[in-house]
């Protein structure tokens, strides 16, 4: 029988399935940061269990860690503490342990797939939503909770009940300017924030195919900002390519059997999905998020909704609450949006694609006198040699641009990169939630060559008109 | 996981509709690294003055009589809002290893049960008159008895109560989600050896 590649990964995984339980799923790979394992170590040591596979968990820390000036101590001390437990925690249970100074250090989901960790095939988890990212490489991946973490951690598996199938088929061909963040923002926006809910989402087309790896990971990461459980893209020549010669790859085998291996997992071509979805690459434009959910966007050359103009009322009620916490008028055009600070980074646009696209836009220009910051934080450190190596740094520090350490910096601002109250802000991260970037701050989700372009300009402009030098 | 078989003790009244999470255990707990110690941060902004350490003498949970409570009275939808397991540590920190209430939000409900804390849904009447007799005698202590799904009164009367078996089997006997994952090592094993996983 035909098999999507969620089923193939499933049925390869699953261990056993008790019954009138749920079943257990085996896991090949568990990536570990500093904010949501040190309760899930402790629980072991107080039941006096062990780490069943620490060779399969690998730990990096992101999320609390300074982007600039890290060679001084950590001033937040709950952030210190954090950063401290994962370390002892991993030298305690024998886990490798990416540390802050560490060449392979960064974001977690930019980390992962760069050292050849995450393989088409594999069941991955991560105490972190945004694990959905490895899915760009026909894993399966999804975020858990802390109890969970400990349970993997523990027994190697994950209790799970089955999701339905839903294919997202992005035909045709994407305009010059719009990039692989645009899609995911422009599939959020049709189907909606809970639109995955229950479902694993297969990303399929030619515009999926046509999309780097490094856009395939933008797309994969948002997966969860449209409710789904996972996102994935079946493997091809792109995957392999990627992967040759990455560090981590399983030594015992030769490339060329390993891709032929990863090659089996990709969907059947008779496959079937419970759902499907289509969206056709030539309708989407560069968007921007106007609201305080992923799935408040529209295209740069529309405006922020008109209340009455939506139909839904409960749509209506979220879009006039939302209005109401991000301070714009009903009706104003996207690109009338003034913003004061700009942020390029995280796991959704960090990797250096992401990087060339906006310093490109930032070449010979200079970021507007109204921008009081615009910073670039690579996503890891590996990111930022291959970045320096081609100049990018220089680019974009003389173009008014900061040029930062690795981390998650200001995609949660839980380290010192914040917002203040009022702020707004061009980010190339993924949740536009209240308060999310620092209190009373708004918002708005772009990719990074619209970002580049909305600090240069002071407000939102159309990328595709762009005057590059 | 400490099993909870029977559990005599003292009852703590907390008369609010909808007690959630936040209310359990404020946001600003949660970048402790610890699973333990959050006892002192339950009910938090309830339990202080603003002063963050003196007892709100309003707070009933508060009164001398109640100290060393093991068992919580609440009512309707207790535990809603986020997921945050900190909710069941606080609670079982503090020493609460049962909760009486006519219902419990979902995912606090099963939290528990990876904590070892028994929810048990008691019809509103009953809460209602409980909560009557907790304050009418000081000291007043409850019986809940798990193996024969029954909570016995003071007087010897008894309220029964219904529990899905599954989830009964697992407080038990102390089995938390990776002890029951554990009764089929055998399984996990054989797996890995038919891939080879060392
Ligand atoms: S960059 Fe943002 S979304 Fe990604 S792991 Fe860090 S905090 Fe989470």
């Amino acid at each position: 029988m035909a098999k999507t590649i969620y089923q193939k990964i499933w049925d390869a995984h699953e261990v056993y399935t008790p019954a009138g339980e749920d079943p257990i799923l085996y896991i090949d790979r568990h990536y570990a940061h500093e904010v949501t394992s040190a309760q899930a170590f402790e629980g072991l040591r107080l039941a006096g269990r062990k780490v069943r596979h620490p060779e399969l968990t690998f730990a990096v820390m992101d999320h609390n860690i300074p982007t600039k000036d890290r060679d001084k101590p950590i001033a937040d001390v709950l952030s210190r503490a954090q950063i401290e437990a994962l370390r002892n925690n991993c030298a305690e249970f024998g886990i490798e342990c990416f540390d802050m100074f560490d060449e392979r250090n960064g974001v977690v989901h930019v980390v992962g797939p760069e050292l050849g960790l995450t393989l088409p095939g594999m069941t991955i988890v991560c105490g972190d939503s945004h694990t959905a990212t490895h899915g760009a490489f026909g894993a399966l991946a999804h975020g858990i909770g802390t109890s969970e973490v400990e349970h993997v951690l523990a027994t190697q598996t994950l209790l799970q009940k089955p999701s339905k199938t839903m294919e997202v088929r992005v035909s045709g061909k994407l305009g010059a300017g719009v990039t692989a963040k645009d899609v995911v923002l422009a599939i959020i926006g049709k189907i909606g924030t809970a639109g995955g809910t229950g479902y694993v989402i297969e990303f399929t087309g030619e515009v999926i195919r046509a999309l780097t790896m490094e856009g395939r990971m933008t797309v994969c990461n948002m997966a969860i900002e449209a409710g789904a459980r996972a996102g994935l893209v079946s493997p091809d020549e792109k995957t392999f390519a990627y992967l040759r010669g990455r560090r981590y790859l399983p030594a015992n085998k030769s490339f060329d059997a390993l891709s032929a291996e990863w090659a089996q997992w990709a969907s059947d071509a008779a496959c079937s999905y419970d759902t499907v979805v289509e969206l056709r690459g030539e309708d989407i434009e560069p968007q921007v998020t106007w609201g305080t959910s992923p799935g408040m966007v529209t295209g740069v050359s529309g405006h922020v909704p008109v209340l009455a103009e939506i139909a839904d009322a409960n749509t209506r009620l979220a879009a006039k609450n939302a209005l109401a916490y991000v301070g714009l008028a009903e009706g104003l055009p996207i690109t009338d949006i003034k913003i004061n600070k700009m942020f390029i980074g995280s796991c959704t646009n960090g990797r250096l694609e992401d990087l060339r696209a906006a310093a490109k836009v930032a070449k010979g220009h200079q970021v507007d006198p109204s921008i009081e910051l615009a910073i670039v934080v690579p996503g890891s450190y590996a990111v930022k040699k291959e970045a320096e190596a081609e100049g990018l740094d220089t680019i974009f520090r003389e173009a008014g641009f900061e040029w930062r350490d690795p981390g998650c910096s200001m995609c949660l601002a839980m380290n010192d990169d914040r917002l203040n109250p009022g702020d707004r802000c061009a980010s190339t991260s993924n949740r536009n939630f209240e308060g999310r970037q620092g209190k009373d701050s708004r918002t708005h989700l772009v990719g990074p060559a619209m970002a580049a372009a909305a600090a240069i300009a002071g407000h939102f402009v159309d990328v595709r008109n762009w005057d590059y030098k | 996981m400490q099993p909870f078989t029977q559990l005599t003790g003292i009852v703590a009244p907390l008369e609010a509709l909808n007690v959630d999470t936040d209310q359990i255990i404020p946001k600003q707990f949660l970048k402790r690294i610890e699973r333990t110690g959050y006892g002192p941060m339950l009910f938090f902004d309830w339990r202080y003055l603003a002063d963050e350490k003196t007892p709100n003498p309003d707070f009933e949970m508060n009164a001398p009589r109640y100290q060393g409570a093991s068992i919580l009275l609440s009512k309707d939808n207790f535990g809603c809002g986020s997921s945050r397991e900190h909710a069941p540590w606080a609670l079982e920190n503090y020493g609460i290893r049962c909760i009486l209430a006519p219902s419990f939000a979902d995912i606090f409900y099963y939290n528990c049960f990876n904590n070892g804390i028994l929810p048990v849904k008691v019809a509103s009447e009953t809460v209602d008159q409980l909560f009557a007799e907790v304050r009418a005698s000081e000291g007043y202590q409850l019986t809940v008895d798990l193996e024969a799904l029954r909570i016995v009164k003071p007087d010897g009367s008894t309220i029964a109560f219904e529990i899905h078996p599954f989830l009964r089997e697992r407080l038990l006997n102390g089995w938390d989600q990776i002890g029951l994952t554990l009764r089929h090592e055998d399984k996990i094993s054989a797996y890995e050896k038919a891939r080879a996983i060392a």
